[in-house]
């Protein structure tokens, strides 16, 4: 089945009009079906855009992750501009953003407006199941911590700015509580500290 | 019709310095969302969490499409009308994705130039500590009254710290079985918290 529908996509893309709509469909598809978010995705865009529709050498499609990974905003999304950008400009970009956006928000429309604050706290059973799920989503987030932390390669020199920056932002001290404020200042200080080891090597060097 | 631009600039704000993913987005949102300008409860903003995990997605887009419906309702009555909503979650869902649309459509030649240049990589590893703790700062945030012990019992609170724990075992340790390892899925994990939650206090 899948031979099949790989023959008939080669057929198309060589028709310019079309492959805006195949940009699109795929990235719905993808929007539509994986769970999990942004890295999840990742291996699905690769299957999809790399393996099957032939679209991007993986080389390339390598390079486009590092740098949808560098720039602020939704992975997903921006994987998905830096791909439709590749293969045709800004407004294969803009089809490919919208195709991964438009599932969600539509499925979540769906439901904000079905299941509302009011009837998750005033249905019975509705509230007794959220009451289970609302713990068990704190650990999803207490999991993240520790392979974010591990990926990080953390050493004692280190572990002090997670700690200052969780502790601050988890306290409610107004301006110093602004998640931005570490955000800058930690891209701030990695920059700072390269600088100075290279004014160093530099000095020591004359 | 203010709710609109507040709701727009805070997801500006969460779009463009959201770094490190999903998870460390959560931060911004709860900071901006719930603490600031009180549009969710806490309760209601651990449900957009859940919400978000079991249905396809990235997080950033769940968290902005059901935040703009709701939040217009929360902040005036008068504009409880679906419509409403709905505008609220088309503009917030816009506010966080056309920022970063545009800087990478203009910065990706930029970076792609400089991404082996030391500088560019020691503002990656300066941000990529704080990440961690930003993601800490969400699930810290998150550990509080409304969440593990709403009735304001003792039973309670021991029942949600274990559904806690065994939550996280099931996610964090993969179990070995005859050479094969199981990791639960997290969707698996918030369908049996959600039957655990049902037999406990519903029934």
């Amino acid at each position: 089945m899948d031979s099949r529908k790989g023959k008939t996509i080669d057929t198309v893309t060589s028709d310019s009009k079309n492959i805006y709509l195949q940009l699109f469909a795929s990235f719905f598809k993808i929007g539509a079906f994986t769970f999990g978010g942004g890295w999840a995705m990742i291996s699905i865009i690769e299957r999809e855009i790399v393996d099957k529709h032939h679209w991007i050498e993986r080389d390339d499609f390598l390079d486009l992750l590092a740098i949808a990974q560098s720039l602020p905003g939704i992975l997903a999304v921006n994987i998905a501009t830096a791909v439709g950008d590749k293969l045709k400009g800004t407004r294969g970009s803009m089809l490919a953003a919208a195709g991964t956006i438009l599932p969600s928000f539509l499925i979540i429309l769906a439901i904000a407006i079905f299941l509302t604050p009011d009837i998750i706290k005033n249905n019975r059973v509705i509230s007794s199941i959220f009451m289970g799920i609302r713990p068990a989503v704190v650990a999803l987030i207490i999991a993240p911590v520790l392979t974010s932390a591990k990926a990080a390669k953390l050493t004692w020199k280190t572990i002090w700015i997670p700690l200052i920056t969780a502790l601050m932002i988890s306290l409610d001290l107004g301006w110093f509580s602004n998640p931005i404020l570490y955000i800058v200042l930690g891209g701030l200080g990695g920059y700072l500290f390269w600088a100075l080891a290279n004014k160093q090597i530099h000095s020591k060097n004359k | 019709m203010g709710i609109y631009w507040k709701l727009i600039w805070a997801y500006i704000k969460i779009g463009i310095f959201g770094f490190g993913g999903g998870y460390a987005m959560l931060s911004l949102v709860e900071k901006l969302v719930v603490s600031d300008n009180k549009w969710i409860s806490e309760q209601m903003f651990t449900d957009i969490v859940a919400i978000s995990q079991m249905t396809p997605g990235p997080i950033g887009i769940n968290s902005a499409t059901y935040i703009g419906y709701v939040a217009p309702a929360g902040y005036d009555p008068t504009l409880s009308s679906p419509l409403w909503g709905i505008l609220g979650s088309i503009l917030a869902t816009l506010a966080v994705t056309v920022p970063s649309f545009f800087l990478l459509l203009y910065c990706s030649h930029f970076i792609r130039r400089h991404n082996e240049s030391g500088a560019i990589k020691a503002i990656f590893g300066g941000l990529r500590p704080v990440v961690v703790g930003l993601i800490a700062s969400a699930a810290i945030m998150l550990i509080n009254k409304a969440n593990f012990n709403p009735e304001g019992t003792i039973t309670q609170l021991w029942t949600s710290i274990i559904i806690c724990a065994l939550a996280f075992c099931l996610v964090y340790f993969p179990i070995k079985i005859k050479n094969r390892t199981i990791k639960f899925h997290p969707i698996l994990i918030i369908i049996l918290a959600g039957a655990a939650g049902y037999l406990l206090y519903g029934i």
